[in-house]
């Protein structure tokens, strides 16, 4: 862990106030200022501190199950006829997604600042359960937010979080989805952030989320940068990930952003299409604004209003992203492209069909930028692809948008 | 001095506290807004606070909530209210409007275009709950250039170093909320209240108002022994659900409680 900085010569955003250019910052009510800012000391000085780092080297490895494997996906790779495609396996972690990389982290920071209680926000589930699952592992009240709708389309996440012992909270504020949640969320720290660690699951709130967030999921980026060149001898030309809030991308990308030969990809969601108005892609389609405490491109009508999203995958349905994600696009750093619900779900079958990976819906849409991107790379070409998270807790959506009912 | 400032003055003059109500503009519809405005002022208000309708209210409890959802269902926006200040100021001068709501609309219509209106209008403060001081950097010489009061919040977790830095900042008052919470929530502490307010008082210039958790005369007749103003909000609100729509009712409801926390208020002052 503590080589990270090490490997960021040039780049040191967020600077003291938590911005990311004009990105990012601090933008909640003087409730949470203090808070925030203790969490911000905390931070730091765990950083820094080589048992608290050596203590969650050792759950990710035993309780996580990481290093996460490089696959090199080759019958996909010669489907598709260009560059070289590798996996990198997030699908097999613990709770079966990338998002137990950042909840061990802030759940370890809770216990050492001696929070009894943990809250989270989720939208497919898998932060909801990965947090719960820490939760009960150091035994933590949790409770977790989650908007009414995705309640309905990812029943099997809210059993499982009721199974591990957290309370799931349905909220029927808004579009019911998952910036309700987070509202709710907020709601709740304010009212309780004398006892309560409000573990945040993507890059976006406050400063300083963005940031902890991305150091925490960046042991994928630093794991991929040793497995591609152990495996293939160099660096890889592009990386690929889903964008939402846009934690696995950053995690992905944030160790390579140093090499400028590396070409960045974020997929984000064009649910029906972005000419439809009905999507998820606010870097894609949206402008700047401020949202859930921080400054970022938002989906919002004429008069900053936020609007509703649509996306076939509950984790991309959300109207921000991480302002880490608003620098890169502005600063060229990395681009953002989108894909449809139709275009997921053609990976989704392509993937599962070829190699026997059955990928989250979420991580669908990054296999679908592949599908597009690699046939006009060359075949000497290397591309890095990462399965965030694994299928199975899709499988209902997509039996049904199929006509079928299991 | 600022329209706030000299009601402030006024008031304290006259040995009286504050009273400054809340109201979601353009709830339940945009034209109940201005005639209840109005009306507020008739039955004791010497601020007003209008709300800005938000989509993602995320300090605010289920009321103010709904409130928000009830006008942007008529679409009030920004300008909308804005204009509503404007057509308040044709039969009253003398009133204080703070614009009371969260960042994202002012960012959409762009700073400098914002205050221009906002000071067009007639508009006296603008209290953005997402905005602390420390992001008010590039609107702050804008509004004060208008003469705009930024008006910031102090809560219960503020430090002494933080209540200092927003003081130095604020203008027109100190908002205190007077809780951890959201607005409307229900577990008031007044002694609590009591200690924290006087040291605010210790460590500012600027007066303070209390806000979030006055549901009665009563509660209001305590803070006004303890604040310089006293914030009502949610009880206001929630009589539009009460008196379920009707724009009379609801009016009436409205100055009965706000006559009787004026009257409780200046007898405990």
């Amino acid at each position: 862990m503590a080589t990270a900085p090490e490997q960021l010569k040039n780049y040191q955003w967020p600077d003291a106030k938590g911005h990311f250019g004009r990105y990012g910052g601090i933008f909640v009510a003087e409730t949470l200022m203090y808070p925030l800012e203790e969490l911000n000391f905390a931070y730091q000085k765990y950083l820094a501190d080589p048992q608290f780092l050596a203590e969650l080297d050792q759950d990710l490895r035993d309780y996580v199950g990481r290093p996460s494997p490089l696959y090199f996906a080759e019958r996909w790779t010669q489907e598709l006829g260009g560059a070289k495609i590798y996996l990198k396996r997030e699908d097999l972690n613990h709770t079966g997604a990338h998002k137990v990389n950042n909840t061990v982290g802030q759940a370890l920071l809770a216990k050492r600042m001696g929070k009894k209680r943990v809250i989270a926000e989720t939208g497919a589930g898998q932060h909801g359960v990965a947090t719960a699952t820490v939760a009960a592992r150091l035994g933590l009240e949790c409770v977790v937010y989650m908007g009414e709708v995705d309640v309905e389309r990812q029943k099997l996440n809210v059993y499982r979080m009721s199974l591990l012992g957290a309370q799931v909270r349905p909220v029927s504020s808004g579009s019911k989805t998952l910036k309700d949640a987070l509202n709710e969320a907020l709601r709740d720290w304010v009212t309780n952030v004398d006892d309560t660690f409000y573990i945040i699951g993507t890059v976006a709130g406050p400063h300083p989320y963005p940031a902890m967030v991305r150091d925490f999921q960046s042991v994928i980026g630093r794991e991929a940068k040793q497995q591609i060149i152990s495996q293939a001898g160099r660096l890889p030309d592009a990386l690929v990930a889903c964008v939402g809030g846009g934690s696995n991308a950053i995690g992905l990308f944030y160790p390579f952003l140093e090499h400028e030969e590396v070409a960045l990809y974020g997929v984000e969601a064009a649910g029906e299409g972005i000419d439809t108005g009905k999507h998820s892609a606010p870097l894609c389609a949206g402008q700047p604004g401020v949202l859930h405490g921080n400054r970022t491109y938002l989906m919002e009508d004429e008069d900053g209003q936020i609007i509703e999203t649509h996306s076939i995958s509950a984790g991309l349905d959300y109207p921000g992203v991480g302002p880490e994600h608003a620098w890169l696009k502005d600063t060229g750093r990395a681009q953002y492209a989108s894909i449809t619900d139709v275009e997921a779900l053609e990976a989704f079958h392509s993937l599962t069909r070829i190699e026997g990976i059955m990928p989250a819906l979420e991580s669908s849409h990054a296999l679908a930028y592949a599908m597009k991107l690699a046939p006009q790379m060359d075949k000497e070409q290397i591309m890095i692809v990462n399965v965030s998270g694994r299928g199975d807790k899709d499988i209902h959506t997509v039996a049904q948008r199929e006509g079928l009912h299991l | 001095m600022s329209r706030i400032a000299s009601t402030f003055k006024r008031l304290s003059g006259q040995g009286r506290k504050v009273l400054i109500p809340f109201l979601t503009a353009g709830d339940p519809e945009p034209e109940f807004t201005v005639p209840m405005m109005h009306q507020m002022v008739e039955a004791g208000a010497d601020i007003i606070e209008l709300g800005v309708p938000f989509s993602d209210p995320m300090a605010d409890g289920p009321v103010i909530q709904r409130a928000s959802e009830r006008a942007l269902h008529h679409r009030v926006s920004l300008r909308r209210v804005l204009s509503m200040v404007k057509q308040f100021r044709e039969r009253d001068s003398l009133t204080p409007v703070v614009l009371m709501g969260y960042l994202n609309p002012i960012e959409r219509m762009g700073y400098a275009e914002f205050v221009a209106a906002a000071q067009d209008a007639g508009v006296d403060g603008v209290l953005t709950v997402d905005m602390p001081p420390e992001e008010a950097d590039e609107i702050l010489p804008l509004l004060k250039k208008a003469e705009i009061d930024p008006i910031f919040l102090l809560a219960p977790t503020s430090t002494s170093e933080r209540i200092k830095k927003v003081d130095a900042v604020g203008q027109g008052y100190l908002y205190y909320v007077s809780l951890k919470g959201v607005t409307g929530a229900g577990h008031l502490d007044l002694d609590d209240v009591k200690r924290k307010v006087e040291h605010i008082r210790a460590l500012s210039t600027l007066p303070v108002g209390v806000g979030f958790g006055v549901k009665d005369a009563e509660t209001a007749a305590k803070m006004a022994v303890i604040a310089d103003a006293v914030v009502v909000g949610s009880v206001l609100v929630s009589q539009v659900e009460k008196n379920s729509g009707q724009p009379e009712q609801i009016a009436a409801a409205i100055t009965t409680l706000l006559s009787e926390m004026r009257a409780a208020m200046d007898k405990a002052g």
